[in-house]
C-alpha cells in the first residue's frame, strides 16, 4: 500500500520552546557542537491505490497542520 | 436569553461556564458537539478543558466537529461566540479568530490569578467593563502562548482586535501580553483566562468574570 509521509515544522519565525528545551539538554550532556533544534511532527499515511497529490496537500494545509504557524513538507511515494 | 455551551469530549469547564451564564442571569443550554443542532441558543460559550486531550494541536479536532460547523455559518450572522481557553483554540482552529495557541515558553503549567487590562470594552462579551479597567480571574493552561506573524500583530493591533491583555506578568509568553482577541464585527471573542471561575466570592479571586456574560445578555436585549 502507498505509503504518505507528511512532516509538519514550524514557522522559522515562530519560537520553538520545545526545540530550545532538547537543545539545552545536549548542551548539558556535552554536545556543544549542535547550533540549535526544531522540533516537528512526522505523519505516515496509509493510502489506498494511487495517492492523489493534491488531496494529500489539502490534508495536510488543513488538519495536520495549522497554516498560521507550521509549514508542510509532503514525501509522496516514488517509485 | 439562551446561551448554549458547548461539551466535546475532554471538555471540563462547561459546568462552570453554564453556571455563570446562570448567575449573570441568562438560561444555560447544553450543546453536543456531535450534533447540527444550535437549538435556537442566542450566543454561545466553548468552555475550556482538553478537548480530545489536545491531540495533534490543542483544540484542532475539536474545530472540525460537526456542530463547529454550525458555530462558524451562525458567527458569520452576527451569533456572539465566546472561547474560554480551550475554546479559544478551537475557535483559532476554526478560522473564527486570527493567529494560534502554542506551548508556554517556559514549558510549564501555569496556573494562578491572573490580571488583565480590558482593551476593548465594546464587543459582545465585554460592554460590561470600562475600557482599560483593569481585572482578575484565574488563569490555567499549558498551550496558551498567543502567537501570530508580526506583520498579522500589526494589523490586529492597527484594528483594535485585542480585546483583554496580561497585566502584572505574562503568564505564558504570549505576544504583546495579548490575553484575548475578537473577530471583526466584535461578535465573536476568545481568551485564555477562565472568567467563568470568578463569578462568586467563595469560589473565585473576584468576581470580575461575570462581567464577560452580563455583557452578551445586554447585547442581546440591545438588539432585540
Amino acid at each position: 500500500m502507498p505509503v504518505v509521509v507528511v512532516d509538519v515544522v514550524l514557522k522559522p519565525e515562530i519560537s520553538d520552546p520545545q526545540g530550545q528545551a532538547v537543545l539545552g539538554a545536549l548542551g548539558r550532556l556535552g554536545h556543544s557542537g549542535v547550533r540549535s533544534v526544531r522540533q516537528g511532527k512526522h505523519f505516515v499515511l496509509e493510502v489506498d491505490g494511487t495517492p492523489d497529490a493534491a488531496e494529500l496537500r489539502e490534508i495536510a494545509e488543513t488538519l495536520l497542520a495549522n497554516p498560521v504557524i507550521e509549514d508542510v513538507e509532503l514525501h509522496l511515494p516514488t517509485d | 436569553m439562551r446561551i448554549g455551551v458547548i461539551t466535546f469530549p475532554g471538555s471540563l469547564d462547561d459546568v462552570d461556564a453554564a453556571r455563570a451564564v446562570r448567575l449573570a442571569g441568562g438560561e444555560p443550554v447544553s450543546l453536543w458537539h456531535g450534533d447540527h443542532d444550535l437549538k435556537d441558543v442566542d450566543a454561545v460559550v466553548l468552555p475550556g478543558g482538553f478537548s480530545y486531550g489536545d491531540y495533534l494541536r490543542a483544540g484542532a479536532i475539536a474545530a472540525r466537529s460537526p456542530l463547529m460547523a454550525d458555530v462558524v455559518a451562525a458567527a458569520g450572522t452576527g451569533l456572539p461566540v465566546l472561547g474560554i481557553c480551550n475554546g479559544f483554540q478551537v475557535l483559532c482552529e476554526a478560522g473564527l479568530l486570527p493567529g494560534a495557541l502554542t506551548r508556554n515558553s517556559h514549558l510549564h503549567f501555569r496556573n494562578r490569578d491572573q490580571g488583565l487590562r480590558v482593551e476593548r470594552a465594546d464587543t459582545a462579551w465585554t460592554s460590561s467593563f470600562t475600557q482599560g479597567q483593569e481585572i482578575v480571574v484565574p488563569v490555567k493552561n499549558g498551550e496558551g502562548r498567543y502567537v501570530a506573524a508580526d506583520a498579522d500583530l500589526d494589523r490586529l493591533e492597527g484594528e483594535g482586535r485585542v480585546v483583554v491583555r496580561y497585566v502584572g506578568g505574562n503568564p505564558n509568553g504570549s505576544s504583546r501580553d495579548i490575553a484575548g482577541v475578537t473577530s471583526a464585527d466584535g461578535r465573536v471573542v476568545g481568551l485564555m483566562p477562565h472568567p467563568e471561575h470568578a463569578v462568586e466570592d467563595l469560589t473565585g479571586p473576584s468576581t470580575d468574570g461575570l462581567g464577560f456574560f452580563t455583557s452578551v445578555l445586554t447585547s442581546l436585549v440591545g438588539a432585540a
